[in-house]
Parts: structure tokens; sequence; C-alpha cells
């Protein structure tokens, strides 16, 4: 038994690269709003997030014109977060999905599907943003 | 304050929410000094309603319910929902199905019990080790990610079989992950047993002797630490289980002895964590080709879970021990009735015995040591007009006769 067998691995932490990927900016700027501006107008770049793996199960995305109003995914979607709309389409509400993807698997015409999108952070569940239809 | 008040023993309270406690539990505490002379705790501080919403969804909607049950057990507490209703339904699981379902179980016994050891250096002060544990343990959630197309809820077991195949392109992935993981291993238990600290801290502190632990009837990796040969992938073998070599790990395999202490509960986890990886390598090499579910059209699936009638238990070794479900379906949508008893409802029983005679300041190691999961196990709490009420087993028991007379009538 030795006293404390982290001191070696400590100091070679001392020297690595940290594990953390610093998405959006390495040290928190002062107003984000701000700092996105900065990024738009090409004034500070923004560290890019980890990449998403295949097949992962981000925002979801409806292709409106295959939809035959079948109302499958309505039936099966476990937090309700998908309406029939009078008009036999649907329309989501993202802030309630449980990104499960279980509508995606059981839509016949496969008009539902998972992007990789995922900032989806917002301050209003009712944004546009937040609404697929 | 009335005089006698400031005599010993002392109360001292803990919780519902307090910084040494990862979990929200109530903690009464009678001590005189430094030394808890009697405990009691409150839990269901937490309860959430989740079988009230799944007795309004269908078996499939409840799959995805039953993942958020626990943030760390995804794949546990669908993998024993599914098991039951499989077996009301009396649907097949394809082989290959159960082989995928027990890579990813053992993934996530890997990644928990990583957690856990990160959770108990935290508990013991020794912050440096946490985060190195922790940074190894993003290892294993990458490949869930790369596996399942998430990070936790992974939604990846449906009823009658898993959602996505493992890929040959994926085998590279998990194998680098696996290698990586046994090397790391020997580090890990030199970190841990080597440490003179740790020993201080852990060796016989929180003693929970095999007789109390049968008694309590405690589960998982907390009563084999107590030397109780108890694990459910050997004595009653689900999915790929039956095939597979897997035998419970005991402290005394490692250390030549067993005291029972916070120490074997640390020595029992890291241990398995080199088990899982085994028992991955051997479900890679042994998974045979085939399809991935028994039923792919979701709507029949709904159809043939909507005629099923009867009830069944569904057991899972979770990470912290064994997961129950009760499921009954009586040709509904939903089903009847749906009783989810997660581990640490078996384990919280054996605080009792660990903490007495236990310095305060050792308290939130031997609470963390069980590895509670207070979220997952509070399924009831009775409050009426304000007032919290204990229901009694007597209580319980005369209202179900009442109800039997009342049916029969």
């Amino acid at each position: 038994m030795r006293l404390l067998p982290l001191i070696p691995e400590l100091v070679r932490q001392l020297f690595r690269e940290p594990a953390t990927n610093r998405f959006p900016a390495k040290y928190l700027p002062p107003t984000v709003t701000g700092f996105l501006r900065d990024v738009a107008s090409g004034k500070t770049r923004l560290i890019p997030p980890v990449p998403t793996p295949p097949e992962f199960r981000g925002k979801i995305a409806y292709a409106r014109d295959t939809c035959i109003g079948c109302g499958l995914c309505t039936k099966i979607c476990p937090s309700h977060a998908i309406e029939l709309l009078p008009t036999k389409k649907v329309r989501i509400w993202v802030d309630q999905c449980i990104f499960c993807s279980q509508c995606t698997s059981i839509c016949p015409k496969s008009s539902l599907s998972m992007s990789a999108e995922f900032l989806l952070a917002d301050e209003d569940r009712y944004s546009e943003n937040l609404i697929v239809e | 304050m009335a005089p006698d008040e400031k005599k010993a023993p002392y109360t001292v309270q803990i919780g519902p929410v307090h910084p040494a406690l990862k979990e929200p539990v109530m903690f009464t505490f009678e001590m005189e000094g430094e030394q808890v002379k009697a405990v009691d705790f409150a839990p269901g501080q937490t309860h959430r309603g989740i079988e009230w919403m799944g007795m309004r969804r269908n078996p499939v909607q409840i799959v995805h319910l039953t993942d958020r049950i626990c943030g760390i057990c995804g794949v546990v507490h669908t993998l024993s929902f599914s098991l039951a209703v499989e077996q009301i339904a009396e649907i097949q699981v394809p082989e290959r199905a159960d082989y995928i379902r027990s890579i990813l179980h053992e993934f996530e016994r890997i990644q928990s019990h990583l957690l856990w050891a990160g959770v108990a250096a935290h508990e013991l002060g020794f912050d440096s080790l946490l985060h190195l544990t922790w940074r190894v343990r993003e290892q294993a959630m990458d490949v869930i990610e790369n596996l399942t197309g998430n990070r936790v809820n992974y939604g990846i077991v449906q009823v009658g079989g898993v959602r996505r195949d493992i890929a040959p392109e994926q085998h590279p992935a998990i194998e680098q992950c696996l290698s990586a993981y046994e090397g790391l291993l020997e580090k890990l238990l030199n970190l841990f047993l080597d440490d003179r600290t740790i020993a201080m801290r852990c060796r016989d502190c929180g003693i929970l002797t095999r007789k109390d632990a049968i008694e309590l009837c405690t589960v998982g990796p907390t009563a084999r630490a107590s030397g109780v040969n108890v694990d459910l992938r050997q004595d009653y073998p689900y999915a790929a289980y039956g095939d597979l070599d897997v035998r419970a790990i005991l402290p005394e395999q490692h250390m030549g002895e067993t005291h029972g202490d916070v120490f074997d509960r640390i020595v029992v986890r890291l241990l398995e964590v080199g088990q899982s990886c085994q028992i991955i390598r051997q479900c890679l090499s042994e998974m045979p080709a085939g399809p991935i579910t028994a039923e792919e059209k979701l709507a029949k699936l709904l159809l043939i879970c909507k005629k099923a009638q009867g009830e069944a238990i569904g057991r899972v070794e979770a990470p912290r021990g064994e997961c129950l479900h009760y499921v009954r379906m009586d040709g509904k949508e939903s089903p009847t009735a749906w009783k989810v008893k997660a581990s640490s409802y078996s384990n919280l029983m054996s605080w009792i015995p660990m903490l007495i005679g236990e310095q305060i300041a050792d308290i939130p190691i031997i609470v963390a040591s069980i590895d509670p999961c207070l979220s997952c196990t509070d399924r009831v709490a009775v409050v009426r007009e304000g007032q919290r009420s204990i229901l009694t087993k007597e209580y319980l028991h005369r209202l179900s006769v009442e109800k039997t007379r009342r049916l029969q009538r």
C-alpha cells in the first residue's frame, strides 16, 4: 500500500490538454448575444461542438408534402407532443418531444426524421423554433 | 427550549436536500458526541407519479417512460418492463436482440459503476480522483451514444427486441473502448485500493454483516460486498446471460477476505467493470445473425399488446441490484397495473445497521456506498391535508380485505 498513488497521474495531467471541448468559446464571454454578433460579423471564431454520432436523434424534421395524415405518430408519441390538425397534417411541439424517435419508425411514408440539430434552448416554449409543422 | 432537550442524545437532521447527499432523502440522527446512536430516514421526497402516467399509455409508449425512471439505468428499466410484457403477450425475442440487449446492459453497468466510483471519491473529499474517473467514464458514454443515438435515455429496447442493430463498422469503436478499459482497470484498482487515505476512511466503516444483508434482503453489489452470493445474471438468467459465463463477484476473490464495509463495495464495483468488459467481448464474438425484433411493424405490435391478457414480472440485475417490474394487462390499450420496484428500494434499509455507531463525518460516504437512487425508488407518497402519513402493513392489509369483501358482494 502506497501513500498517494494518484500524485504521478496528477503531475502528468498538468501537461495534458483538457478533456473538455470548450464550446462555444474558451472562456465565458461577457455577453452571449454580443459574442454571437461578433461571430456573425467574423470578428471572433466559434469553437465547434463535438460532432454528433451517426443516426443521432436531434430536432425532428417533418416533410409536410408526403404526410398522409394517418395519425399513427400521434398514437405512439409517449409525451403527446404531436397534434393531428384538421387539415390532416401534424404539428410537433418540440418542447414536449423526448427524442425517442418512435414516430419516425412508425411513419408509413417516412415523413418524419430526426435531424442532427441539438441547440434547442429557448426562453419561450411556443417560439417558432420549437414548433414543427 | 426545555432543559431536557439540551442533553445527549442530540438530534441532527440531514436532508431532505443536502449537499452531502446526492439524492433527496431525509435523515434524522440521534447523536452522542460524534457517534451515531440511532437513525431514521424518510424517503418519498421525489414522487413523480410515473406509474400513474404509464396506466394512461400503451406499452410501446411506456417503454420510453421507463427509460426516464432513472437517468442512469436506461436499459435496465426498459428491459425489465419489456420482459414482463413479452411474457404476457407471448412474444419470442430473437436471439440477436438478446445479445444486443446484454451488450448495452453491460455498457450501462460500466458507466454506472464508474459514476459511482467518482461520487464515492467525491464524498471522501478526493475530488481529483472524481475528475479522473468521470473522464474515463466518457468513453463508455461515447460508445453508448454511438450505438443508440443518445448519451442518456437511450430508447433502444422495445417490446419484442431492440430498435437498432450493431453494425460491423461499429465493432472497432466498441473494441477500442473495451481494450482501453481493460488497460485502465489495473490503474483504477491501484488508485482506489492502494491509496492509504481511501483505505483509512473506508476500511471497517459502514459494516453490513452477511446475516444483516440476508435478513434485510439487500441486492446487487451491496449484498455481494457482504459476501452474499447473489446475482440475477447467474441465478435467473435473462436476455443472453444463459449462454454466457457470469459469476457473481465477491470481495474475497480479490482481497482474500470479506469485511462487508465501504471498501469492499468499492472492490466489488470496480471488479464488475472488468467483468462487464469480458461479457461484452463474449457477446460480440458469439452474437448470431438474424432479425433484431420479433415484430417490425409497430402498428402490429400495438395490436398484439392490446390483445394480451395476464400478468407477469420482469426481473433484471441493474447496476444497483435487482430491479423488478410487475405488469398486468387486461386486453386494453394500457396496462391495468404497473408496479416498479427499483433496486435501491431493497437496499435502503441496510443504511440503519451500517450507520449505527459510525462517526458523523463518515455519514456521506456510507450513505453513498449503497449507490442509492431515490428518485427511481419513490413510488407512493401519501399526503393528506398537508400531513404525511405512513401506511403500515396492517393498515394496507385491512384495506385490501375490505376491497375484496366489496368486490365479493
